[in-house]
């Protein structure tokens, strides 16, 4: 395999206002890498993994997707911006994104949602898109539902129906921000089945998480962050099993 | 007892007033969608001139009466030499295009609310997920933010159109021979104000019912997510 990391993000700062998120984080994910990222609320979890394609834009630090550098820019203000939209753009297709609150496109069916990007943004042919997007819903186990609409679907479907929208762009990784969080008990298990099985394909994988024992199983890598600094990395069965660091010790065994 | 021979008789007069009604409708609310949406996004833009701008102009036209307005237009602009000097008089001096700049330029302000809180009720994540997956600019305006805020401006546009319909009455008042016009001129030779504007007011009540069906039948057309299975 290559030596270059499918992600890189390295000396990530984040600050909102007065408030340092992220302090100077380092991580990076190589080809196949599943990496779960655990932490406390608050600990910065989410806001690292939405520096990586940018939802946020770090103070300080640099991301890499496959060795290209995303370039950046400030501003007057001080802040940074993406340098060059277009790259941005294509880069960002590169990396399914999977919310917290799914954020499927409410006026658009199921079908539709998961073309859209491959169709506009990919520029890819509508008739090899739709099959490729009917076979992923099948995948997901949601093709019964394909001409539905978000809003009629439960919470774990439109999970699924997310993850098949992420997968549409052929994304070099995948990026789970708390994907089972906002969803009723029951319906979780449907979802991390899911994700499961794209773990054990090799997938690339960033995954934000408070499901600690899928993360132990699921991982081939665990990152423990504190107070916006990474406190422990490593295999999940040091990190799970015999952490270096105090807090991940006292986390874990309160979660498990 | 009221007089139904007369209001048979004018009937057929009055409705044939309908097409310049019309048209002062459909011309102003075309004008005024394009106004409404330079100002509904510069109202909300980076720039204090652009917000101040847009401020003031919503502001003078929700703030006046369109009656004013429309005198304004029509018996005030020409009072000033350099308007009646410029290449816009042979537009400004003619009453039915005062008429359409008033009524676009007051739909256009209120519009523009519309407009705005349609955008703002986009759901922010509905937007991030579409920035994650590569769109941006146009292309995230065109495919996810337009359509999700038309959907939702759409009530309260289609109370926009109806109060339009109403306010091209106030064009007759400088001399359109619109619905309210023709009316006005029967009143004057029969005096007989109750049967005409019963006549008139049936007119637009039917107008208005029509637009707001339509307006619906769009509605439940664009927001099939929003109907039970």
């Amino acid at each position: 395999m290559s030596q270059t990391p499918a992600l890189s993000l390295s000396g990530i700062v984040k600050r909102f206002g007065p408030l340092e998120v992220l302090r100077g984080v380092d991580l990076s994910a190589r080809h196949g890498d599943v990496v779960a990222i655990l932490g406390a609320s608050g600990s910065g979890k989410s806001t690292l993994l939405r520096c990586a394609n940018l939802l946020e834009v770090p103070e300080a630090g640099e991301i890499s997707v496959a060795g290209e550098v995303l370039r950046l820019k400030t501003r007057p203000d001080g802040s940074r911006v993406a340098a060059d939209r277009r790259q941005l753009d294509r880069v960002r297709t590169s990396l399914g994104m999977v919310f917290q609150q799914f954020n499927l496109w409410a006026h658009m069916t199921v079908l539709d949602n998961v073309v859209e990007a491959p169709v506009h943004v990919q520029k890819r042919n509508r008739a090899e898109c739709v099959a490729e997007a009917e076979a992923l819903l099948e995948k997901v186990g949601i093709a019964d539902k394909r001409h539905h609409y978000p809003a009629h679907l439960s919470g774990g479907q439109q999970q699924r129906a997310a993850i098949a929208r992420a997968l549409a762009m052929r994304p070099a990784a995948m990026l789970f921000d708390e994907p089972t969080s906002s969803l009723d008990p029951e319906l979780v298990g449907e979802v991390l089945r899911v994700i499961r099985t794209l773990a054990e394909e090799g997938r690339t994988m960033l995954l934000v998480t408070h499901e600690l024992g899928f993360a132990r199983e699921v991982a081939s890598r665990a990152v423990f962050l504190h107070r916006g600094a990474i406190e422990e990395d490593g295999p999940p069965a040091q990190v799970f099993g015999a952490p270096k660091s105090e807090r991940c010790r006292q986390f874990i065994a309160a979660q498990l | 007892m009221l007089d139904f021979a007369l209001m048979a008789e004018a009937f057929p007069a009055i409705l044939a007033g309908t097409g310049t009604t019309l048209k002062l409708v459909a011309g102003a609310l075309l004008c005024g969608f394009f106004l409404a949406v330079p100002t509904a996004l510069a109202a909300d833009s980076r720039s204090r001139i652009l917000r101040g701008t847009a401020a003031g102009y919503v502001l003078f036209f929700r703030g006046t009466p369109l009656l004013v307005q429309i005198f304004l237009i029509y018996y005030g602009l020409g009072q000033f030499e350099a308007v009646r000097a410029s290449i816009f008089w042979p537009i400004l001096r003619e009453p039915w295009w005062c008429a359409l700049l008033a009524l676009s330029l007051n739909t256009g302000a209120y519009t523009g609310e519309i407009v705005r809180g349609g955008l703002q009720s986009v759901p922010a994540g509905q937007i991030e997920a579409a920035r994650a997956a590569g769109m941006s600019g146009l292309l995230l305006y065109r495919r996810i933010i337009a359509p999700i805020a038309l959907r939702q401006a759409l009530p309260a546009y289609s109370n926009e159109v109806v109060s339009m319909i109403k306010a091209t009455a106030l064009a007759s008042t400088i001399t359109i021979m619109e619905i309210t016009g023709i009316a006005r001129t029967f009143i004057s030779q029969t005096f007989k104000p109750i049967e005409i504007f019963l006549v008139a007011g049936a007119i637009y009540l039917v107008l208005n019912f029509f637009a707001a069906q339509l307006l619906r039948a769009l509605e439940r057309h664009l927001s099939p997510h929003r109907r039970p299975i």
